[in-house]
């Protein structure tokens, strides 16, 4: 059983000028393997801060995070990022960006090379092996990133709002695409993102996170992730349930903005 | 092939002129045209109006190639070469008038008696008022007063018709007489004669404009030449005379007696005073030797009355007409071709002043250029670049260390009985480690060039092996930026060449403190850029290079180290410019090879041909190196600003 699993997680910084920010409190929750996790929020909510200690980049000041036995202590292979702008070494050729994570393991270049067509050839990046990366789009580059980490073979994947750089027809390509890939392996996988839209079609379950401090407000279960799978996304989003849903997120994350903004009108 | 392109520089400097003319117009007529093509674009500052134009290029290259062509003359000697030494004999006629024509209200405002009687009433009215300052006895002040009258009579009567030495109307008349036939004989086709055979030797035997250095042939060579020159002697003999005649007759030589005597019993008088303490007769000794000098003065007779050299200043004014008439399109050619100077005649030669002088001509800096290229020639003993034969042995014993030899066991060996010495396997390593075997030889490159650049290279190379990692580490951790920043900035800021004459004082004038010195140039600005390129490495980079199992040594050498890689390769070109420049100050102040050192050996030998070569040199080597390391940039960073 490799489930996440939060338990009472406390996340508190201290300014130079003494001042205590709660970025995150008291947040738990569990997390199956192979769930599809999607979490929104308005700004300075903690989504960020909440994925940066799962990664492993920060540690909490209270409580704890598991995935599956271990306690989560520093960066490791066992969860791999994608992050919004990619973060590619654009040094290297796609194929180098894709295998670094084996070669920095010191794996079997043979292998390694025949991973790499593998994983070029489901993220649709065929025969763009030796083309240097800043060659690429936007949506490639972030297709790069993602076999980059799924190369790993990780338990968990983070992405940190992945597709928030990309035009509104390569969302929906590289959405289908997150799906696919989820159906395909059966990893658990956790995505940030500011699009509801996209929170509602790209979670199996959804956070909604509330700012000052830091909180999980509401939790859904969703049926759009498993629809996705076989129908046309445009579709589910024309339903009536999505509509529904979409618009009381909507009014929920508004309330929160308006709060923080001291409860100003426009 | 050297040699005939040297005798026919000449011609070729006049035909690339031609081309370089022909080249300028086209490429303006061609930009015209071009300009016409955009008269659409009513944008004012549209940076596109600024891209391509090789005609401009073509155009500004000629424009500057043209000008150094023109200022430095050498398209006044590819069309006329026999210039120069036609106005040398110019020169010299001029030369020898001089001291004549300074008498004369000709160039100057005054005739030179005039500022004579100005100057000397002046300095007798000063001393006049000043005899109070002497504390005089009554009786003595009214002596002194009245040697001061007769000075001054003595003087003005000099200007007086009636007291002008009377031989002298008919010498003046007969120098006038003798300027006038000798500028008659200007435009006297028969004049001077043909040229002896003596002449015509000794203008053969001499080279031509600037065969040797700055030299311009002095001797006469062509008609107008032997005219300009026989002329330059008949002036030098009549000037000679001239100078010789003195306006000293029987009324001034009584005067002058008469002072002379009076001046000699005042001071005697004071002597005999025996109430005078030592300080008043020293006073009084100041005041008669002001007077005697005054009298020295007069004495001389070079005073003459208003009107008496009036012929004489005609004939001059003359003279220098037909001189200016009698050069014709020589003149001309000297006004429009040779701009910013003219040639000047010495005692015993000819040479060139303003851009002639200081800006060499193109033909003679190329020329200058191969001949110290070749090696055989070279400069200072030492070949620009070439190369020579070395063994391996010796540059292998160059990076062994002597200790290597201590460390074998034994002893060296001892001579035997009979003189004779055994080498042993201790001895042997001694003489591999210092290089004593014979080996094979393989051509090391040498010379003032190579000496420059490798002392730029080794130093640049310690500085980047040794400045990258600090830099990194400093991009990475507190500690290390605030302990090894001061310490950098202590020295950075210093002026490279403030450091020069301590560093050279300490390690002298060999490789090592140059070396050094650079070093300390490239050190801190690599630190810097590898500092700067470390701290712009974006967190997510290493976050996902985390995250992707990489250990903390990877992330440095896989994802800072690369990331940086903008930073530094800029940091090396920086570099580089600026050890260059520090470089050649460096070989200024102290070496004896390096194309600074070249540069300040010609220097101290007013050789500016040399001077312009060791520019052209720099600038060239300056400008390799840029591009070398543009095109590494371009092949090693291709993402740089696009990442």
């Amino acid at each position: 059983m490799s489930d996440l699993v939060s338990d009472n997680l406390n996340m508190q910084f201290t300014t130079p000028s003494g001042l205590v920010v709660h970025a995150l409190k008291d947040v738990s929750f569990n997390l199956k393997k192979g769930e599809l996790l999607s979490v929104l929020g308005p700004s300075g909510c903690g989504k960020t801060t909440l994925l940066n200690i799962i990664a492993g980049f920060l540690n909490p000041t209270g409580g704890e995070v598991k995935l599956g036995d271990t306690e989560i202590r520093g960066p490791g292979v066992d969860r791999g990022m994608v992050f919004q702008q990619g973060a590619l070494f654009e040094w290297l050729t796609v194929a180098q960006n894709v295998d670094f994570g084996l070669r920095m393991k010191g794996a079997d270049p043979v292998e390694t090379a025949k991973k790499v067509d593998e994983w070029l050839e489901i993220v649709g990046l065929a025969g763009f092996g030796d083309t240097p990366t800043y060659q690429l789009s936007g949506g490639m580059q972030q297709r790069i990133a993602l076999a980059r980490c799924l190369i790993n073979d990780p338990d968990l994947i983070l992405m940190d709002e992945p597709l928030g750089a990309l035009d509104a027809l390569t969302r929906e390509k590289m959405q289908s695409l997150v799906l696919k890939i989820w159906k395909e392996t059966g990893k658990t996988i956790m995505i940030i993102t500011h699009s509801v839209e996209e929170a509602l079609m790209l979670g199996e379950r959804l956070f909604v996170m509330a700012p000052r401090p830091g909180r999980l407000h509401k939790e859904y279960r969703l049926p759009f992730a498993e629809m996705g799978l076989t129908q046309d996304p445009r579709d589910i989003k024309k339903t009536q349930h999505f509509s529904e849903i979409r618009e009381e997120i909507l009014s929920m994350i508004w309330d929160m903005e308006e709060e923080i903004m001291g409860g100003g009108t426009l | 092939m050297m040699d005939f392109l040297f005798e026919q520089r000449n011609t070729i400097v006049a035909f690339l002129i031609i081309g370089l003319i022909i080249a300028l117009a086209l490429s303006v007529i061609k930009g015209r045209q071009i300009m016409a093509t955009e008269r659409t674009d009513l944008v004012f500052g549209n940076p596109a109006k600024a891209l391509g134009g090789w005609y401009w290029i073509i155009t500004g290259m000629s424009f500057v190639l043209l000008i150094w062509f023109y200022f430095s003359w050498d398209a006044a000697r590819a069309y006329h070469p026999t210039s120069a030494n036609e106005l040398c004999q110019v020169a010299k006629v001029e030369r020898a008038i001089k001291p004549m024509r300074s008498q004369f209200p000709i160039d100057k405002q005054n005739l030179r008696g005039t500022d004579l009687i100005a100057r000397d009433s002046a300095q007798l009215e000063r001393i006049n008022n000043s005899l109070k300052s002497f504390a005089l006895q009554p009786a003595e002040e009214l002596e002194a007063k009245a040697i001061l009258a007769s000075l001054s009579s003595a003087l003005v009567d000099q200007a007086n018709p009636a007291y002008l030495k009377q031989s002298l109307t008919t010498e003046f008349a007969a120098i006038a007489e003798r300027i006038n036939s000798v500028n008659a004989s200007f435009s006297d086709p028969a004049f001077p004669g043909p040229p002896t055979s003596a002449q015509k030797a000794a203008a053969e035997a001499q080279p031509d404009w600037g065969d040797t250095g700055k030299e311009i042939p002095v001797e006469p060579a062509t008609p107008l030449g032997y005219r300009y020159a026989a002329i330059a002697a008949e002036i030098r003999l009549i000037v000679k005379d001239f100078a010789k005649l003195r306006n000293t007759g029987p009324h001034l030589l009584a005067q002058v007696a008469d002072i002379n005597l009076r001046i000699k019993a005042a001071k005697a008088s004071a002597k005999a005073n025996l109430n005078l303490s030592d300080a008043e007769l020293e006073s009084r000794e100041k005041l008669y030797s002001q007077l005697n000098k005054m009298l020295k003065r007069i004495d001389n007779g070079s005073i003459y009355p208003p009107n008496s050299l009036n012929d004489v200043q005609v004939a001059l004014m003359a003279f220098d007409k037909s001189h200016i008439e009698q050069q014709g399109s020589l003149r001309t050619f000297d006004t429009w071709m040779m701009p910013g100077g003219r040639i000047i005649a010495g005692n015993s030669a000819c040479s060139e002043q303003g851009s002639g002088r200081w800006l060499p001509k193109p033909s003679d800096t190329l020329g200058t250029l191969v001949r110290i290229s070749d090696p055989d020639i070279g400069f200072k003993d030492t070949p620009l670049l070439w190369y020579r034969w070395q063994p391996v042995g010796g540059m292998l014993a160059f990076l062994l260390p002597d200790w290597l030899v201590d460390l074998v066991p034994g002893e060296y060996p001892r001579h035997t009985e009979n003189g004779t010495i055994n080498s042993n396997f201790k001895s042997n390593v001694k003489d591999f480690v210092t290089g004593n075997y014979e080996s094979f030889s393989i051509p090391v490159p040498m010379g003032h060039m190579w000496d420059s650049i490798i002392r730029v290279v080794i130093g640049l190379f310690f500085g980047i092996v040794l400045g990258v990692p600090l830099g990194l580490y400093m991009g990475l951790s507190r500690f290390a930026k605030g302990f090894f920043d001061p310490m950098i900035e202590l020295y950075r800021p210093v002026p490279p060449l403030a450091w020069a004459p301590l560093i050279l004082t300490i390690f002298g004038i060999q490789d090592d403190g140059k070396i050094f010195l650079l070093f300390m140039v490239a050190f801190a600005i690599m630190v810097i850029s590898a500092r700067t390129g470390a701290t712009g490495t974006q967190l997510s980079k290493i976050h996902a290079a985390h995250s992707l199992g990489a250990s903390n040594r990877q992330i440095l050498r896989r994802v800072i180290f690369p990331n940086s890689l903008p930073e530094i390769l800029t940091g090396i070109r920086i570099s580089i410019g600026v050890c260059w420049g520090t470089l050649v100050a460096a070989e200024m102040l102290a070496g004896t090879t390096g194309i600074g050192f070249v540069e300040n050996v010609a220097r101290k030998q007013s050789d500016y041909e040399v001077i312009w070569v060791t520019i052209i040199i720099l600038g060239v080597l300056g400008l390799m190196f840029d591009l070398i390391m543009r095109s590494v940039i371009k092949r090693t960073i291709p993402w740089r600003g696009k990442g």
